[in-house]
């Protein structure tokens, strides 16, 4: 196997930033809110049939803000990433970020939420339970939430899993974290018939953070120490950290039904080229 | 492609030429009796695919549909190449082969006097997928239906997200179901139809926002592939898993309607709420 290519220990290639995204060391949804919030009192349930430990979910203080914190938990031990699912959400986990988003727009909370899921749950109850309706729902939700909100791609954004809480004002993307509508490896088996070609779909893709600000799909990245945010977690928080405070600063300016408004012509300028 | 609707013609006819499968139960039909039951099989009720044309002469009344957005086509904004090749010569052939430039055919129309907005997707279309182009012509569709105070009808047909565009693809799940929040804040009802198969990041988005999700017999919908859920599980799934009928049963689906009675089905639901 070929080691991490790196120069001055930064990702050379799309697939070492897949790597990177991937390292089971890097900082999880719960290193994240440990560094960036300075209380956090975590809340469960959808209210409708179960709690999806692989969506945390809770109200926290982030400098002067009190915000609803959201984020797929991939887990950082074995017993914490059977529970969590590895990160992969059932309609459950997207049920409960919409309930508890809700409340922080009934009392003017912004909305921060961390992205890392190798995405939604392929299971059989999640489709019995409306997988593509609990994303799609989200999608419509977070669209014309009157509340801010920020958006931190931290390790893997997989697909529709991904993007079902990733819908805001701000989307800051860290340095080597990826963003994708189908996984290298997915892509791969389709399209090059050969799941092994998936550092060929990577680059194809365009996943990295380079790539997506390139496409106005992220709006800033978060340089992360050298060798990836796992070999300084803590320094990596931080800069996270202040990313997203600049971003709360400079939504808290902004009126709600004006935030409503630029959000819609965010999505909507999308693929805009006609 | 649509199996049923091959053009190709050699000179003595293939066992695929004179016979038509049904995909749901495996019987056998000579062409000509597949074609006369309109692509519903005979045997099981299957409601095969239809392409956006014959989708919509089927729908809209005679003579109604005036087409809005023609022009909007793909964007390779990734210059991307797969291992059989460029996107752009992949797509500009399915162009020229259907004419059609996109997954999905926008426009008005009345159905049964209703006037609405008719969205109808067209599987045929690189398997349905969407893309920058699709995504922009239901976006405008919605935005367009508020203007002229015009409910919205979208029959989807699609295996998801079209990865040829990257994420941008994918983006265009949130930029439809944030015009389609739009409409319903209009006031004006948004009826989905969900057709064999509807699928991926279409199911994920704008197909099951309907103020009403209304599919055909026998139609395939669902999130993730069947196989890939078996994998994922080890288990093997119920026959009729993903459905229509078993979404119906769990609560995703209001209706399934007959196609020889979705004109009518249609109608009264939009004179149910004063449209
Ligand atoms: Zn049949």
């Amino acid at each position: 196997m070929k080691k991490t290519a790196t120069a001055k220990g930064r990702a050379k290639t799309a697939m070492d930033s897949v790597k990177i995204a991937r390292d089971a060391k890097r900082p999880h949804v719960r290193d994240f809110i440990a560094g960036v919030c300075s209380d956090f009192e975590e809340l469960h349930g959808d209210r409708l049939v179960n709690d999806d430990r692989a969506m945390v979910a809770g109200f926290g203080t982030i400098g002067r803000f009190k915000a609803l914190i959201l984020g797929h938990n991939k887990g950082s031990s074995v017993e914490e990433n059977v529970e969590s699912n590895f990160g992969m959400v059932n309609p459950d986990g997207y049920r409960k970020a919409m309930r508890l988003a809700k409340l922080a727009e009934r009392f003017g909370n912004p909305v921060v939420t961390f992205v890392d899921t190798p995405g939604a749950y392929p299971g059989r109850e999640a489709e019995e339970r409306g997988q593509a309706e609990a994303i799609a729902k989200s999608l419509e939700f977070f669209s014309d939430l009157e509340t801010p909100v920020v958006v931190v791609i931290t390790g893997e954004g997989g697909s529709g899993g991904a993007l079902a809480i990733a819908v805001g004002d701000e989307i800051l993307m860290m340095e080597n974290a990826v963003y994708s509508v189908i996984s290298p490896e997915g892509c791969a088996g389709i399209l090059w018939r050969d799941g092994a070609k998936a550092p060929e779909a990577a680059e194809a893709l365009k996943i990295t953070a380079k790539d997506l600000l390139a496409l106005k799909v992220v709006d800033k990245v978060v340089k992360e120490p050298a060798g990836g945010a796992h070999k300084n977690p803590s320094a990596a928080i931080a800069a996270v950290k202040k990313a997203i405070l600049d971003s709360l600063e400079r939504l808290a300016k902004v009126p709600a039904a004006e935030l409503v408004e630029k959000r819609y012509a965010k999505l909507r300028a999308y693929g805009n080229f006609y | 492609m649509g199996w049923y609707e091959k053009k190709d013609k050699p000179a003595i006819p293939s066992e695929k030429e004179l016979w038509a499968v049904c995909p749901k139960c495996n019987s056998h039909f000579p062409k000509a009796e597949w074609k006369a039951a309109g692509a519903i099989c005979p045997k099981c009720n299957y409601h095969g695919r239809l392409g956006a044309r014959a989708r919509i002469a089927a729908t809209a009344d005679k003579d109604t549909f005036e087409e809005l957005f023609a022009g909007i086509s793909y964007s390779d904004h990734l210059s991307f190449s797969d291992a059989t090749g460029p996107y752009v010569k992949k797509v500009e052939a399915t162009i020229a082969k259907l004419g059609e430039k996109e997954a999905v055919v926008t426009g008005f129309c009345e159905i049964m006097s209703h006037p609405v907005a008719l969205g109808v997707m067209d599987f045929a279309f690189m398997g349905g997928s969407l893309g920058t182009g699709t995504g922009e012509k239901i976006a405008r569709l919605c935005e367009e239906a508020v203007r002229a105070r015009r409910p919205l009808v979208l029959f989807s047909a699609s295996g998801g997200a079209r990865m040829h565009e990257g994420i941008l693809s994918l983006m265009q799940m949130a930029k439809t179901s944030a015009a389609i929040a739009r409409l319903k804040e209009a006031g004006l009802p948004y009826i989905s139809v969900l057709t064999d198969p509807t699928t991926g990041g279409v199911s994920a988005s704008y197909a099951m926002l309907g103020d009403i999700n209304i599919s055909e017999p026998r139609a395939l919908i669902g999130f993730a592939g069947r196989r890939v859920i078996e994998n994922t599980i080890r288990q093997k799934l119920p026959a009729d898993f993903q459905s229509a009928e078993y979404l119906e049963k769990h609560g995703f689906i209001d209706r399934i309607v007959e196609r020889s009675d979705m004109r009518r089905f249609i109608a009264k639901m939009l004179e149910y709420w004063g449209f």
